[in-house]
């Protein structure tokens, strides 16, 4: 039969820093909780830990030692973890369903903190299916996780602080970074430096990767966006031009970069996939990388017992989720009545200034990743928008013109979205090329959250069984 | 907005969304209104199964017909829903189902449907991914599968061709009889007036009749639907089970859609809302336990439908009773296999026309309440 369900007070689904907190806040407590995340330990992907048999660096960076402090408070919180676990179903009252190295589990609990992260937007362009164009994020996991560099040479294009972040990881791994090509212009990155201060650790932090950039030589283009790469065989020829304040491509120079990969990434999104499939309500906010689920300070929802926290509720950033996993936590505990208000007013306090101090860095950040409409209004009409089902914008823009009004309506009648990442790519720009022709965002709506948040074989869900195993219900009237 | 229709059909499935493209034909003023959006309710989400097995026996020859229309689409729709036509199998894995099989295919023989019951060894022969611990099976030739999730837009087209106007994200909150005609108002505070009115809400339609003062108990079911990555070929026929429990189908690009009518939670207020993970890994086993290739096949989706259904599971189309010019659509057991011919019939009755098979008069369903389920 299937896995019996295990029961605990609380449940958090993701082992960032923000799941991590949540856990152990709740632990320290008294209450019990479960941790399930699909890494083979926790630390999110800010700070990805090493596989097993890795051996680990003497001097550890301020980021792996951040790693660190909070694995270490996990593990001594005697919460139950379960690492490599995949989450596939999310159910009402709630039930967590899993698939981890040893089957399929089913864990239940009155509440569910959902610290699932952000997913990476890639802005289409001519060329960026290409093998040897990765996102900033996947970069981030080869460098972090498997000490690999995405190529010899690589150049590094986007918007928002992952850029500097990848290509001082290749610098520093011993790669060669092309060239660092950045959406946003100087200017804006100095107009931030006010909100800035308020973590002056991580605004330093930022000033080193600079540094090691500058001592590399490595040129920094402002103003530019990748607007092709091309197979070559010499290896990618990507082509980058001038673009506009919105993003749109300027007349100007153009320039080649002979490399063999490609990290791109234009900024974070939410992974809102369990408030969306619980049909919390949700609200478009553009600083906070798009739909985010209605919450109010302690992460609690529009669905009692289910909390959003970290950047899953709006990207502020690792430091500020962080602080949001305990206050919610403690939330979580309280409204189950297992914990005194003056307590948690006592600890929430503590907790909301450096929430807010982390969150004014986060947020800062969080405006150099939001999307910019005018970047999605260039994406040449023969390009892969959907890259699951091999959807071209001009399939989109057709859909339109027959009359969908909402993205659900173009992923029926294109299939953009229907593949196995359900949308977690496409979905943000599909999202954003159909509000420019129907009126906002609001009008365009969001793929509807459908199970499983994550694919999963029949074999593991099904497990072994005999005929007589299945519940078939009574037959159809003939 | 409020010019006067011919007739107004509240309800844009393939049903209402048919008797609205003829109607229109047939030159009259024609507006279709609709909660949402065209066809994206069960029309748009149902399995697309284009079957003879699954539908009540009765209503064979209304599915017999409406497969020819779906296979046809391009003679009277335009745009079709990449309809598909392939043998159909229903399998017995055990005596009492093997019992079960051959009543089903001789009451659906007696209502002219071409299915004879087959041994193991010509089933794998027809499908040789079966499970070879397969008892007996119902084969039936015309089967087959559309892309239901289509059906909106090649509708939208044909209806914007024949004129009808299309009136999208109007929930109506009533309709009330007047001199002559009906004034049908939107949440959103507009009116259109109709001199006829045809009622084809799906699972809404218990409520709607309530408008025009009419009892007639609809019950709600919420069918769950999974489909899996693009696989290599596991498949050619469309696969179903003696209870009728399971459907299984493998398009064109690759993908397997498990069906069946296994159960979700939901509501016609809310829709589909909640997967129960037991149903959920209860459609899988048998899916698997049917195409044992499935085993490593990856779900990729899942969502649920609403279907209608009677308290004698039998469709109601026709007149209304007591209520002039006033008409019903909806509750076809199996539907989108029936659907456009059903919209043709109703559409014939409105024009005048006998239509060429008997419709399912609604009254004889007036008070009487849902049986129970044991």
């Amino acid at each position: 039969m299937t896995a019996s369900e295990r029961g605990f007070d609380v449940l958090v689904i993701g082992g960032g820093p923000a799941g991590i907190t949540a856990a152990t806040t709740v632990r320290r407590h008294g209450g019990r909780v479960a941790l399930i995340d699909e890494n083979v330990d926790a630390g999110g992907q800010v700070y990805r830990p090493l596989p097993p048999g890795f051996p680990r660096s003497s001097k550890p960076t301020s980021e792996q030692r951040a790693g660190d402090r909070l694995r270490d408070a996990l593990a001594s919180s005697g919460a139950d973890t379960f690492f490599e676990h995949k989450v596939w179903g999310v159910a009402p009252g709630f039930r967590v369903d899993a698939v981890g190295p040893h089957g399929a589990v089913a864990l239940s609990a009155p509440r569910l903190i959902a610290a699932t992260g952000t997913s990476e937007r890639v802005i289409p362009f001519p060329g960026w299916t290409t093998p040897g164009v990765i996102g900033l994020a996947a970069a981030t996991i080869l460098l972090k996780a498997q000490r690999m560099l995405p190529g010899r040479s690589t150049l590094v294009a986007g918007c928002g602080p992952l850029l500097i972040a990848v290509a001082a990881g290749i610098v520093k791994g011993g790669g060669r970074v092309a060239a660092v090509i950045d959406v946003a212009s100087r200017g804006e990155w100095l107009g931030r430096l006010p909100a800035l201060v308020s973590r002056p650790d991580l605004l330093a932090r930022g000033a080193r990767w600079m540094s090691t950039l500058r001592a590399a030589g490595v040129p920094m283009l402002w103003r530019h966006a990748i607007r092709e790469v091309r197979e070559t065989a010499s290896g990618l020829d990507a082509v980058v031009g001038p673009v506009g304040p919105d993003g749109a491509p300027r007349s100007g120079e153009t320039c080649h970069f002979t490399v063999d990969s490609v990290t791109v990434g234009n900024g974070l999104t939410p992974a809102s996939d369990v408030s969306r499939v619980l049909r919390a309500k949700h609200r478009y906010d553009l600083v906070k990388g798009g739909w985010v689920a209605e919450t109010d300070g302690s992460g609690r929802t529009s669905v009692p017992g289910l909390y959003v926290v970290g950047d899953g509720a709006g990207i502020a950033g690792a430091a500020a989720a962080e602080h949001h996993g305990a206050v919610a936590g403690l939330a979580a505990l309280h409204d189950l009545g297992r914990l005194d208000i003056t307590v948690v007013r006592r600890e929430a306090e503590r907790l909301g200034a450096k929430l807010d101090r982390a969150a004014r860095f986060g947020r800062a950040m969080a405006g150099m990743m939001a999307i910019r409409g005018a970047q999605v209004t260039a994406i040449p009409t023969d390009t892969l928008v959907c890259r699951c089902e091999d959807v071209t914008r001009a399939e989109i823009e057709q859909a339109i013109d027959d009359g969908a009004r909402e993205v659900n309506q173009v992923k029926a009648w294109t299939r953009c979205g229907m593949g196995p990442c359900q949308g977690r790519t496409c979905g943000d720009v599909v999202a954003e090329i159909v509000a420019q022709r129907v009126g906002g965002r609001e009008v365009a709506g969001y793929f509807t959250g459908r199970l499983p948040l994550r694919p999963v074989s029949l074999q593991a869900v099904t497990g072994d069984y005999v005929y007589a195993d299945i519940p078939i219900p009574k037959a159809a009237p003939l | 907005m409020s010019a006067r229709f011919d007739v107004g059909v509240v309800g844009a499935g393939v049903m209402g969304a048919t008797t609205a493209l003829f109607l229109a034909r047939a030159g009259m003023r024609v507006a279709l209104i609709d909660r949402g959006e065209l066809c994206r309710e069960a029309s748009g989400v149902n399995a697309g199964t284009l079957t003879l097995h699954m539908t009540r026996a009765s209503l064979i020859p209304y599915a017999q017909a409406g497969w020819r229309m779906w296979m046809t689409t391009d003679q009277w729709l335009g745009s079709g829903v990449d309809a598909v036509a392939t043998a159909g199998l229903a399998l017995a894995f055990t005596d009492g189902e093997a019992d079960l099989l051959e009543r089903r295919a001789a009451v659906r023989r007696e209502h002219g449907a071409d299915i004879r019951v087959i041994d193991r060894q010509r089933a794998l022969e027809i499908e040789p991914g079966l499970n070879g611990n397969v008892l007996k099976a119902a084969y039936c030739e015309t089967d087959g599968y559309a892309s239901a999730y289509l059906t909106g837009r090649a509708y939208r087209r044909a209806l914007a061709e024949a004129g009808a106007a299309i009136v999208e994200q109007r929930p109506i909150t009533s309709v009330e009889a007047n001199d002559g005609g009906f004034a049908v108002r939107a949440a959103t505070g507009e009116r259109w007036d109709m001199q006829r009115v045809v009622l084809a809400g799906g699972v809404w339609l218990g409520e709607m009749l309530r408008w025009l003062g009419i009892d007639i108990p609809v019950k709600c079911l919420i069918n769950q639907l999974i489909v899996t990555e693009r696989l290599q070929r596991v498949m050619r026929t469309v696969v179903s089970v003696a209870s009728g429990l399971l459907s299984l189908k493998q398009f064109a690009n690759g993908t397997v859609l498990i069906g069946g009518g296994w159960q979700g939670r939901g509501d016609p207020v809310r829709g589909g809302v909640e997967t129960i993970p037991e149903n959920f890994i209860g459609n899988l086993r048998l899916a698997r336990w049917t195409i044992p290739a499935l085993a490593q096949a990856r779900v990729a989706r899942i969502w649920l439908g609403l279907e209608a259904e009677t308290s004698d599971a039998m469709p109601i189309i026709g007149s209304l009773p007591g209520v002039r010019d006033a008409y019903v659509i909806g509750s076809v057991h199996s539907g989108y296999t029936s659907g456009p011919y059903m919209g043709k019939l109703l559409a014939d009755l409105i024009l005048g026309r006998e239509p060429e098979r008997p419709l399912f008069d609604p009254a004889r369903l007036v008070g009487i309440p849902m049986p129970v389920h044991t």
